[in-house]
């Protein structure tokens, strides 16, 4: 679960300060699939970077389990990062050197994993996938939907709580659009919380929950019942 | 992460610009290789003159004919001088006080045969008494004739001359012919080593007085001098220069050297100049170290998304600083390695060359390389490192 408290983030632009975030409160349980939409500007990234740990609010609290992480050195930060949550980019950020099996590992290589134990993780994930064909091609080997399939397999390959994908369909043909959609909602059935940024509005109302971002602000909270 | 882990990814980034890599490992290598070779010749020099020196003893002092008028300087070891340093000085000498025996002695090169087979060979003319300064025993046969005024046509010839002007036919009562004045072999000497370059195997060993007249010269080589076990060095140094002096027509022209101080500052200027040739190899240790941090820099910024990304997979700065520490530390170490490959097969081919010399760069200048060229590359890489790992992960993953 997670919980904002009032948090606030302002960025200097310049010598004039941007409000990314003003005085947001949320709450994020279980298994919920959600999306922020929102104009450019209006604080979606910034909400998803604080959202995970990647970024630190200037005022306010944030609690992962109701453990406060605001308060916490960056290397505690790292760690909650990369036991409790996933990151799928626009931009898939895979490394171009590693294969496609080895940048799903990479999460579990960093951790300290034995090469046994990554392997049989990571098996499983790749079959799921359906990228057993192309485990050992080299990112630029694969197309773009491939690609952001190894990127999602790499952010749930460490059993995540919270999937935070920014834009993920955003670089990508409206068919392995679909597709990458269709397997972060079976992940989310699964029971993973899933959490979307998104521009793209078909994509965004098929989220249970729906916040909508302008200037900073959550001005709209919907939910709908399954 | 895991060391193997670790090392396999540095080395994956390493070989993703493996010509970089390859660069700058050779930049290393060539440090390390110009300190492991610099260090060796130095120390193959010095361990040539102390063997040289050390097998003449230390209760002796070499006298030669002539004098150098600066002092610091060498002495003049092949000098001329103008009065000669006669049989009879070296007679006169082994009367003083202190003096236990002396050998006089010529040396020259001549063509030496035995029947059909001749050699280039050096020749020695002394007495009996140098056999016993230098701890050679006669192998075979008998020594010279007594007296430093024989001029008996003997020789004692050195196994090595033995074996090719003889090949298995018996040395022993034969004949040698040295510069076409023939020579009956009395002696075969026993196992000896070699001094300032004359193996004493490959020699042959005439009277002093045979020696003078076959090269038609009056004057000694030098003389050596044995002094008691319990005489001063100095003073008998001081009473062969006045001896000397007092000969000569008051001219002090001769020089008086013993082997034991000669060696120490020869010790001292040898392993000065080794130490000032390993920095100027050490220099280029340094260059090296300068180039891998500009490509550390290059790197950390060419990878400015990846370390966005591990960051945000849960990797720690600290991590992250080591990432970049190791990849350096590996160029570092692989670049010293094939330097000391290099330094030793040139050490390997130079002692091929020059037997009689043992080149070698000594372990401890070995490991200081290996150590420094690490050390450099950490410690240039520290900056870059340290940079990587303050990035800030949401700039670093947009590029920033």
């Amino acid at each position: 679960m997670l919980r904002v408290d009032g948090v606030n983030r302002t960025f200097m632009l310049g010598d004039q300060p941007v409000r990314a975030l003003r005085d947001i409160n949320l709450r994020i349980d279980d298994g919920e699939y959600l999306s922020v939409m929102g104009p450019s500007g209006s604080g979606k990234s910034t909400l998803l970077n604080v959202l995970g740990l990647l970024d630190r609010p200037d005022s306010g609290r944030y609690f992962i389990d109701d453990v406060d992480t605001v308060s916490m050195s960056e290397e505690r930060r790292a760690r909650v990062r990369r036991e409790k949550i996933g990151f799928v980019f626009q931009s898939y950020h895979l490394v171009g050197r590693l294969t496609a099996a080895e940048n799903i590992e990479l999460p579990m290589t960093l951790a300290g994993w034995s090469p046994a134990r990554r392997r049989e993780a990571s098996a499983s994930v790749i079959e799921k996938l359906g990228l057993t064909e192309r485990a050992r091609h080299l990112p630029e080997q694969l197309s773009g939907g491939q690609r952001q399939r190894v990127a999602i397999g790499r952010a749930i390959v460490m059993r995540p709580e919270v999937l935070l994908a920014d834009e993920p369909t955003g670089n990508l043909d409206s068919r392995s659009g679909d597709d990458v959609v269709a397997l972060l909602e079976t992940l989310n059935a699964d029971g993973i919380t899933l959490l979307v940024v998104t521009h793209d509005i078909d994509l965004g109302r098929r989220a249970r929950r729906r916040i909508r971002m302008v200037d900073g602000a959550v001005v709209e909270d919907v939910r709908e019942d399954a | 992460m895991r060391a193997a882990d670790l090392l396999h990814f540095c080395f994956q980034a390493l070989w993703r610009n493996r010509f970089r890599s390859l660069m700058l490992l050779f930049s290393m290598s060539i440090g390390v290789g110009s300190v492991v070779i610099l260090t060796g010749l130095g120390e193959g020099a010095r361990q040539y003159v102390l063997g040289e020196f050390a097998s003449l003893g230390k209760d002796v002092l070499v006298v030669l004919p002539g004098r150098k008028e600066t002092t610091g300087g060498l002495p003049p070891l092949t000098g001329s001088a103008a009065r000669d340093l006669t049989v009879e000085d070296a007679l006169a000498i082994a009367r003083l006080p202190g003096v236990a025996r002396v050998a006089p002695m010529v040396v020259g090169t001549a063509e030496v045969a035995a029947g059909a087979y001749s050699r280039e060979s050096v020749v020695v003319g002394t007495t009996n008494e140098f056999f016993d300064i230098r701890r050679v025993a006669i192998g075979a046969g008998r020594a010279l004739p007594p007296g430093a005024t024989d001029r008996a046509a003997v020789a004692i010839v050195g196994r090595n001359a033995v074996e090719d002007l003889f090949r298995g036919r018996r040395a022993l009562g034969g004949k040698v012919r040295i510069a076409n004045y023939r020579y009956r072999v009395i002696g075969v000497l026993g196992e000896s080593g070699g001094a300032f370059g004359m193996n004493l195997s490959d020699t042959v060993v005439v009277p002093v007085a045979s020696a003078l007249s076959l090269f038609n010269i009056e004057s000694l080589f030098r003389v050596i001098v044995e002094i008691r076990a319990n005489a001063d060095l100095d003073r008998v140094r001081e009473r062969i220069l006045t001896l000397m002096t007092a000969r000569h027509d008051g001219e002090p022209d001769v020089t008086v050297i013993s082997p034991d101080s000669l060696l120490s500052s020869f010790n001292d200027i040898l392993v000065t100049l080794t130490l000032v040739v390993a920095s100027i190899g050490g220099i280029s240790l340094v260059v090296a170290g300068v180039l891998i941090m500009n490509v550390s820099l290059i790197s950390v910024s060419q990878r400015t998304r990846e370390i966005g990304l591990l960051k945000a997979l849960g990797t720690t700065s600290t991590w992250i600083r080591v990432v970049f520490l190791t990849e350096a530390a590996m160029m570092a170490a692989a670049g010293a390695l094939l330097g000391v490959t290099v330094g030793q097969a040139a050490m390997f081919a130079a002692r091929r060359m020059y037997p009689q010399i043992a080149f070698g760069a000594p372990a401890w200048s070995i490991a200081a390389a290996v150590a420094i060229a690490v050390g450099t590359g950490l410690v240039f890489a520290w900056l870059p490192a340290g940079r990587a790992s303050r990035l800030e992960p949401v700039k670093a993953l947009t590029g920033r």
